[in-house]
Formats: structure tokens, sequence, C-alpha cells
């Protein structure tokens, strides 16, 4: 099958104008009797969810968590990217679209990306239009701040928290649709099945969370808006309960999986402690604005860092990059410190941990402070204060956040952070509109193969979340459904529901019969382990290898010896675990598939053999220069399709951040 | 710091779903580190029971880092523990000692039903939600961004109010279990922004007959939302209701109910 | 909406109480000021003329029906939300916050209210009913200082009424505040302002009003 992106042809910056110009459109009537499932209610989900319903569309919406706003997107902290140019500092769509492509490593769609930077304004348009409260300046406007892998100011904010605003504006607004009736929302269900019929997608199982119960619903569409795998690491900053089910379930119904080993490694997380540790914490790439990076010069030095004097502490990302110093990339930052700690300067008492200092930047606001005050003269002590203040109004809540985890005080003592998995460019294969291999299943947001290629910036992916949800798919999905509505709503006694509820009623009691000794926490654990070593940061060849036999043989040891408790009927999380730690499994293995046939270092995905003598990583643009999309063809049975990546307008180069 | 391990006695709340009756349950767990937080002790009693061949305690939890808002859990007599500002899963075992006993409930109000253990349904606060807590506007309808300049105070005080989780703490640590700090959080957000002014009359009079009918009691000003909040919203937004509300029927504009 | 279903949600209620309480508020003070005349130690003089005023006036009795209609209003309206609030949460906690996030007598408003209401019953039924049935059956008026300073020669009277002030304080200390709060004003500008003489007035009224029964039990005034 050969993939076609149906990129609207012309140049770059009018194929969306072109494209939203001749696509088919549904009358208001027609709309009232097509049916469209959402999956997911993070930033693309209800945002999707919502506009849908606003069109006239008749929407199921579904959700895992007990409530829509509670979706993942929430914990987003840093900001939102737009090309405002609110600053007047030169930003401007095309520049975003470039940053963009360059920050991916030249492994995404010139078409998605600029249609991505196209929409971005309208995004904070209509997001302070519902309320979002960004944080404003003294005269009223918009404020904004940078971020990492850019040179302008184009990140929009509400402090520490602009995921949670963001979600809690497109939540009001698919609530403002449950009342008007034209969503229904369905919390503490998991989609467990893709329903297809005459090859196109007609509806969902899922299961009631609280019940155990299966449902069979039907719908003309299928969006899955379910967010990233990195649960797959085990470890990682998602939540406890995000995984790749509804994506998998549909991967194996016939929707490509495209790029599965593009991972991201966010640089500032809090280490690991023990082996009791469930999740990951990330502190927000904000902080690399003002803190400075570091590690003691000396290997196993166990001073505490205030006794380390200035000159025997390494800066190692100034010493390597000094042109974006501690704002390189989040690729560039993370595999930095992974060095530092494998050459053995790594701190506290794990050594897989590096510095993030406020000392000189508390010390400089302070001086600043100090001169607002009108006290040039004031002793160190006062300076260190008012510092302190300046930093507490900018990032109080991250570090509040820290000292609660650690317990310790980081005004006081640097911060020890590590890099964690965060986020997953990979996903399942869309085109242009959207929509996957397989006719009327769409992937929004995180779930699609997305607009990030190799590598995300930071402050992308609610960009692009709500750019699939409001902007995008209210247009492609017109363009399908108009060809179908003549289809009647389909009953769900059909063949195709009964088929489908039943292979996942055997799924479930597969599972439940085994009752084996070992708990699914502890396989989901190996796995992690399994990816986190030898498909995590570095990557080569004979690891990946090992990483797929033992992925394989754990997989095994799971279907024969995993224990859940409890029953299918009623409440059991457990349950609900089991199957999302079973698709981990498989998805762990293509993982690895995917990077060990990717002979090239790229954005997050570095292979060790293909580096360069600093340690920098090696594209292979005249090999690799395509997206790779993987068809499911039976167990552990994967075939590679190419979609090429044609770069009309950007020249793909070797990224420098030196 | 120092690290150290401990042992305790947990009383916990079983409850097998909404109809049945429940009862406490005692368990031991041993080695627990200082650096986990609480939820991570609960996993190991989890593992624990599985190992064991018994059900694991059913608890809501999702993003571990205090902004969700789903993890609920009423320890010794405190909605999210005893620690200020702080969600259950922020609350680290730093705060116990060796031979402690804990006692962990659900939250218990009539609006919030048991589902299984510790885990309630809190879909009462999304209805509330539906019954007014938006701006209406449709996607596409909105016009430049910086159209309308905000107030840099009020734009602060809107999102302080906009920081609600909606974990439900409110109604756990309100002796009326009233949801009274929720929805005057929602109330407040819309209203000190000027996207909100159109609807500001009809939204606080849904919202409240909505709460009303969900079964949340009323509010008696008595405080301990407010210093059970997670989020420290303050007792100043319920002020900002009730102003609203006393707006909105002097002047007699709102329709509904 | 009309002003029916207004005033007929919970914060219509509350509202409620908060109207009648401040009401109370106010004839506390009135009621504060007229009895406080004894203090003149007149052997009753000043008093007796301000309360033949406030027995006689026509205004003032008029408001009295009013005053008696808030009463029942703020007793029958509280009481119902004190046993609305409490089916609201059937499965009582095992383990009780206390006092680590809210005040005794903030939780307790029902209990002291009722308490004072006790008190009320029996402070009517020594002066103000047989004052009044007096005034309708013979057309004249009691020499209610002489009745006050023959009670309160009775040691359980003396304490009830202090028990009833002590109640009436706790009453306040929350009232108060709570009434500005529900009318709208409980904003940082003025929260700290509205406590301060909410505490005050609190301690110095029933103070008070307590001064009346030891005053006249200690003979300091006679």
């Amino acid at each position: 099958m050969a993939l076609n992106s149906k990129i609207p042809a012309g140049p770059l910056d009018s194929k969306w104008k072109n494209y939203k110009a001749t696509c088919k459109l549904v009358n208001p009537a027609n709309k009232r009797s097509l049916e469209v499932i959402v999956v997911g209610t993070g930033l693309a989900g209800a945002s999707a969810a919502a506009s849908l319903g606003e069109m006239g569309y008749k929407v199921k919406a579904f959700c895992f968590q007990d409530s829509p706003r509670r979706a993942h997107s929430i914990a987003a902290q840093g900001g939102i990217n737009a090309a405002k140019n609110y600053q007047n500092d030169g930003d401007s769509t095309y520049r975003l679209f470039y940053d963009t492509i360059k920050g991916g490593d030249y492994r995404a769609r010139e078409g998605n990306v600029h249609r991505l930077a196209e929409v971005s304004a309208n995004i904070i348009d209509q997001c302070v239009a519902q309320g979002v409260p960004f944080a404003r300046e003294y005269g009223g406007l918009l404020s904004n701040r940078s971020f990492g892998g850019t040179q302008v100011q184009r990140t929009f904010y509400a402090a520490g928290q602009t995921g949670q605003q963001l979600l809690i504006g497109a939540y009001q607004g698919l609530e403002r649709q449950v009342a008007a009736g034209t969503v229904q929302m369905y919390s503490r269900h998991e989609m467990l099945e893709v329903v297809t019929i005459d090859g196109k997608a007609r509806g969902i199982i899922a299961r009631n969370l609280v019940t155990g119960e299966l449902e069979r619903h039907f719908g003309h569409a299928v969006l899955l808006c379910t967010g990233g795998y990195g649960n797959v690491f085990y470890l990682s900053t998602n939540a406890m309960g995000s995984n790749v089910t509804a994506a998998w379930k549909a991967h194996r119904k016939g929707a490509f999986f495209g790029n599965p080993c593009f991972t991201q490694i966010h640089p500032t997380c809090i280490p690991v402690t023990g082996d009791h540790q469930s999740k990951l914490t990330l502190m927000s790439e904000s902080l690399r604005n003002d803190g400075r990076i570091w590690v003691p010069k000396a290997k196993g030095d166990n001073r505490k860092p205030t006794d380390i004097p200035e000159e025997e502490r390494d800066y190692y990302l100034e010493r390597r990059y000094p042109a974006f110093g501690n704002l390189v990339p989040r690729d560039v930052a993370s595999r930095a410190a992974k060095e530092r700690c494998d050459a053995g300067y790594g701190v506290g008492s794990s050594k897989m941990a590096v510095y993030l200092d406020f000392a000189s930047a508390i010390e400089r606001y302070g001086k600043v402070e100090s001169n607002k005050q009108g006290k040039p003269n004031a002793s160190k002590a006062e300076i260190i204060a008012m510092g302190k203040d300046v930093v507490k109004e900018k990032y109080g809540n991250l570090f509040d956040m820290y000292a609660k985890i650690t317990g310790e005080n980081p005004y006081e003592v640097p911060m020890r952070i590590y890099p964690a998995v965060h986020y997953t460019m990979g996903g399942l294969w869309v085109d242009y509109e959207l929509m996957t291999t397989v006719p009327g299943l769409y992937a929004l947001g995180e779930a699609n193969f997305s607009d990030h290629g190799a590598n995300r910036l930071g402050a992308s992916a609610l960009m692009q979340g709500l750019a699939d949800g409001y902007f995008v798919i209210p247009y492609t999905i017109g363009n399908y459904l108009a060809d179908d509505i003549r289809t009647k709503s389909i009953p769900t006694d059909h063949p195709a529901f009964v088929a489908a509820e039943k292979e996942v009623s055997e799924r479930i009691n597969r599972l439940m019969n085994i009752k084996g000794k070992q708990s699914v926490e502890s396989f989901h654990k190996r796995l992690g382990k399994i990816m986190w070593d030898k498909c995590g940061m570095g990557r080569n060849e004979k690891g990946l290898k090992e990483a797929i036999e033992e992925i394989k043989a754990l997989r095994k040891e799971f279907y024969a010896d995993v224990r859940i408790p409890g029953e299918i009927i009623g409440f059991n999380p457990e349950l609900d675990k089991a199957g999302r730690v079973a698709d981990f499994l498989e998805l762990g293995e293509l993982m690895c598939i995917d990077a060990l046939h990717r002979n090239e270092s790229c954005g997050g995905h570095f292979r060790e053999e293909y580096q360069e003598e600093d340690g920098e990583a090696r594209r292979q643009d005249d090999k690799y220069m395509y997206v790779a999309s993987w068809e499911f063809k039976g167990d552990s049975q994967y075939e590679l399709h190419k979609e090429s990546l044609d770069y009309e307008v950007v020249h793909p180069s070797t990224r420098s951040y030196k | 710091m120092q690290h150290y391990t401990m042992n305790l006695t947990l009383k916990v709340w079983r409850q097998k779903n909404s109809k049945s009756q429940g009862a406490f349950e005692t368990f031991q767990v041993k080695d627990i580190s200082s650096e986990m937080s609480f939820l991570e002790m609960i996993d190991v009693l989890n593992e624990q029971l599985v190992s064991e061949g018994k059900e694991p305690i059913a608890f809501d939890h999702d993003c571990r880092e205090g902004i969700c808002g789903m993890c609920s859990m009423y320890i010794n007599g405190r909605a999210h523990g005893p620690w200020h500002e702080t969600t259950t899963c922020q609350l680290h075992m730093r705060e116990y000692k060796n031979g402690d006993t804990i006692v962990i409930e659900p939250w218990r109000a009539s609006a919030f039903p048991v589902i299984k253990d510790l885990a309630v349904d809190r879909t009462a606060f999304d209805r509330i939600i539906a019954a007014g807590g938006y701006i209406s506007v449709n996607t596409g309808n909105a016009v430049d961004a910086n159209c309308l300049p905000v107030e840099k105070q009020q734009a602060d005080d809107a999102f302080a109010a906009a920081t609600c989780i909606g974990c439900g703490a409110c109604v756990a640590a309100c002796p009326n279990a009233s949801a009274m700090l929720f929805v005057s959080a929602k109330v407040s957000h819309l209203a000190l922004l000027p996207q909100g002014e159109p609807e500001r009359k009809k939204r606080v009079v849904n919202m409240i007959s909505q709460m009303d009918t969900e079964g949340f009691g009323s509010c008696t000003n008595i405080g301990a939302c407010e210093a059970e909040c997670p989020k420290g919203i303050s007792l100043e937004n319920i002020a900002r209701l009730n102003r609203e509300y006393i707006g909105s029927m002097l002047s007699g504009s709102a329709t509904g109910v | 909406m009309n002003w029916k279903l207004y005033f007929s949600t919970s914060v219509g209620k509350k509202i409620q109480m908060a109207l009648t309480g401040l009401f109370l508020i106010v004839f506390l003070i009135v009621h504060c000021y007229v009895n406080a005349q004894i203090f003149y130690n007149d052997n009753g003089v000043r008093f007796t003329e301000a309360a033949h005023f406030m027995g006689t006036n026509f205004l003032i009795r008029a408001t009295e029906i009013g005053l008696f209609g808030f009463l029942i209003l703020h007793i029958v309206q509280g009481l119902s939300l004190y046993f609305a609030n409490n089916s609201k949460r059937p499965s009582r906690y095992a383990v009780s916050a206390g006092n680590a996030t809210s005040k005794w007598y903030s939780r307790s408003m029902a209990l002291l209210g009722t308490l004072i209401l006790l008190f009320l019953v029996m402070h009517l039924y020594k002066f103000w009913a047989p004052n009044r049935w007096s005034q309708l059956s013979t057309g004249h008026e009691l020499d209610l200082y002489a009745a006050m300073r023959e009670e309160f020669q009775i040691m359980w009277v003396v304490g009830v009424y202090l028990f009833g002030c002590f109640s009436l304080a706790w009453h306040l200390v929350h009232g108060f505040y709570s009434a500005f709060q529900t009318l709208g004003l409980g904003m940082h500008r003025y929260k700290g302002m509205i406590k301060a003489v909410g505490v005050g007035f609190s301690i110095i009224v029933p103070l008070i009003f307590a001064a009346m029964p030891i005053a006249f039990h200690f003979h300091i005034i006679n």
C-alpha cells in the first residue's frame, strides 16, 4: 500500500488556504444526523469534541478518567507557542514553521508544520475569548517568554500551569456542548477496539470502568485523541493512566504506526530516588531561562554543591554550546546530561543527576532589583533576599513542587535534575487531513505521529493539540463525511460490532484466566527497564536486538504468569492496567524494531554508532529522510512503508546550537 | 535530608460499591522509605495485597504531580493529608515516623457516592460546569487576543481562581459538604474577565441551582474548604460569588431556572 | 427568575440568614443601649423612661412585630439549614479534622443558636411577656427595673443569663463576619476590618449584657 499524505498542491503558504476553500462541506441539517466518536478529552479531544458539537455533529466523547478535565494535557507547565509577533522581535508564521522543522531535525512534513504555524495565532485568540487567564503585562496585554530552540519570545503562558488553563478552557467548551445536548460524555470509559465495516471505521467497543460492562458505540467517524505512549518506559512524566491502548488497537486494525521510536527525553526532571518510584516529575523548561546546569569538574566529588568553588564546576552546556548555552533543545540537553553522568561526574546519592543552579540568577535579579528600589549599596545578603523574591515570583510554584518532593530548599541548594521520558513524537500515521490509513479513523494531538519530526520544541505540544482539535479537524472531517450523508447510523447489533465485542471479551477473559503469580505492575517495571536501558536516550544495534528478544520473552511470561485480582464485573483498576501493559508489551517491541532500522541519529533518536567525534548526532539524510510507517501484519510482524519527506522550502542542514 | 524507613499500620476504608456498606480494614506495611510519596506507599500495600491474592485498594490517581485533581484521600481526618496546599499525591512519607497509624477514608458526601473503596464519583462537578461554567464562544468566533486589555490585577485574580483543580477537597472538608468554594472559583474566574461579562448574571444563578440539585450542602462560611484547598483558593471567591448572586438578584435580568 | 426563587437557593437562604442576622445585631445595639441606662444607678429612672418609650412608641411596637418575624425566620431557616446540611454527609468520618481547619464556634452555630433560643424563651417569659400582658390587660406597664432587681438575686437565674451571654458572644464572633461575607464584603480589603469590628462587637455587647445581672446580684447598683 502506497502512502498518500494528501498534501495539497501549490505554494507552501497557500496550501491550507486552498484546502479550506475547496474541501467538501456538510450542510447543517445533515450534520445533525452524522455521529462522531471522540476518544480522549485532552487538548486535542476536548477541543475537537466541543468544536464538532458546536457545528452540529452528534458527538460522543470518551475518557478513562473520572472527568474530561483530568486528561494529562493538564500537566503541561511552560506555555504555548504562537506566531503573534506581539513582542515585535521578528517572529512570523514562517519563523515558527522553520524553527519547528529545524527543531524536529528535518523529519516532519513541511505542509503540516506550516499549517500548524498558520493557525497558531487563532488558537491564542480562541483561548483568550474562552477566558483562559494568560499572563499579562501591566498594560493589560498578553505577556510572552522564550523557550528552548528559538530566538524569539513567542510563548504564551499562565504561570507554570498553562496546560491546565488551556484544558479547562476546552473542557468548559465541551461541557457547554454537553449541556446543549450535542455532545454525550462518557467518563470512566476505555476504548478497547475499533469497529470497522467495509473497511471504514464505524464505531468502537468501550468498557465502562465502573461496571466492567462492554458497550458498543456507532460513529460515522472515530477520532483518537488519546495522547502519547511514554509510559511504555514505566517511569515517565506521563500520568499513571496514560496509555497506548486505543492507538494500539487501531494499529492492529490497520492503522499504520509512524516513527514509533521517536521519543522525547526531557532534560529537567526530578531524579529517581529508588525502586519505589512510580513516576517522574518534570521541572519546566522555562527554568533553563535562568538556571545554570553544572556538574563538578572532579569525578566522584562528594562535597556539598555549595562547598564546590566556581572554578571547580563544569557548566557543560555553556562550555559545549556557547551560542544557545543552557537553552539548547531538549534532546541535546538530555544527551549532554547523560554523557556527564555516564562519565562518572553525576551528583546526588544515585550519581545520576546534575545540578540546576539558581544562585547566579538570584544574585543577578537581586542586583537589578536593588537598583530598581534605589538601594545601590545594598549588602550581599539584601541582594540575595531581593533576588529570591524575584525568582519566587517567576518560578515559585515549581520551586515549591521540588521542595515537596525532595524535602530540599531549592532557593538554598541547587536542584538535582536528570532527563526523563516526556513525550512521544511518534504515533499513528496520519495524512494531511489527520486521517489514519483506516478511512474514517482519525488521530489528533500527541496520538498521531505529528508535526514534530524527531524532536519537539518546548511549548509546541499544546499548540499542536489545539490546532488539530479547533482548527484542522472541523474542516477535514467534513471533507470525509460529505460523502457519508446517506449512510444511516448502523445499529450496534451489526455482525461487525458483535464480533469486535466478542474479541474484546475474549481478550479480557484470557487475561483474567491466567491467574499467575506476578503483579501487572512488576511486568510494567521490567518492560520499562528494558526500554530505558536499551531504547532510551542512547541506542545501539546490539542493545536493540537484545531488547526485542527480552520483550518477546517478557510478553510470553506475562501471558503465563500475570495475576489480576478481582473480577471482570465491577470497578477493577488492576484489570484496566493489565490491558494497557499488554499493549505496551507489543508496542515496546515495535519501538525497538523502528529504532534498529533507523541507522542514523536524529532528534530524540540517538544511535550511538552514528555520532560525530564530539558526540553530536549524525543524520543520514540520503537514506532516512522519510517517515517510517509500520503496518501490523500479525504478532511481532510489521511491514515498513516509507513516506519520503520532500523539502521544498527549507534546506535541511546539520542542526547546530554551538 | 536524612532518609529512613518505617513500619506503619493503615486503617483503610473498604467498600465494594456504592450500594454496599463499607468498613475499615487494618493492614501493616513494612520498610516504607521516607522518600516515597503517600501514593507510592499505597502502591507498596497494593503489591503486597496482590501477592497475597487479595484485591488491592481501589483509589483514584493519575498525574501524581498535584495538578489533575484525581487523587482524593481523607487522611487522619484531613482532606489530602496534613500538608498545606498539597494534594494526596504530593504528600510524602517523611511526614510519618515508624509505628504510626494512618486512617484513610474516601471523600464523604452524598453528592460524591463511593464507587469502590477510596474512589468516589465526582461527576456532579462536571454537571455544575455544564450549567454555566463557561463562556459561550464558538470556535473561530474570537477577535484578536490583544483587542481587549485586562487589568493585570484582575487577570491575576482570575488566574488564581482558575487554578482550582476540581479535586473536591473543599466538599470533603466542609462540615456541610458544600461545593461553594468550587463553584465560587469558577464564577470568579469568569466574572473577573471582560470576556465573561455577557453571561455573568445567568451563570452564577444556574451554577448555584445546579449545585443545590446535585445535593451539596450550603455554605455557612466555616472556612474549612479554604484551609484544605490544595491550590489555595481563597474564601474571597465565595464573597465574590455572593456579590455576583446579589447583583443578579437585584437586576433580575438572569434567565434560567 | 423571581424573588422567591432567588431566595430559595442555598445562597438565597444564606442571604436570608445574613439579613435577619444583621437586623438582630441592630436590635442588640438598641436593646443594649436601653438596658444600659440602669448603670446610671438612679434607681431605674432613666431606664424606666427609656423602657416606657420602647414599650409604647407606635413605630417601635410595629418594628417589634418585624423583629419577631425576622427572629423566627432566622431560627427556622437556621435550623432547617442545619438539618439539611447534616443530611449531606450520611456516612460520617471516623477521624475528623477538629480545630485544625476551622473554628469550633463556626461549626457550632446551630448549637449556640439553640442555646440562645432556650435562654431567650426564659428571658421573654420573665420580662417581656408579663409586661406586654399587663399592658394589654390593664393598660399599665410593669416596673421592669424592680423585676430585674428581684430576679437577679436568684443565683441560677444569673447563671443562666451569663451562659446566654456566653453563647451569644460566640454566636456573634462567627455570625457578624459571616453576615458580611454572605453579602459579598469578604474581600481582603475589608475582611480584616470586618473581623476586628465583629470580634469587638461580640465581646463588648455580651459583656454589657452580662454586667447587668452581675451588678444587680452583687448590689453594685440598687
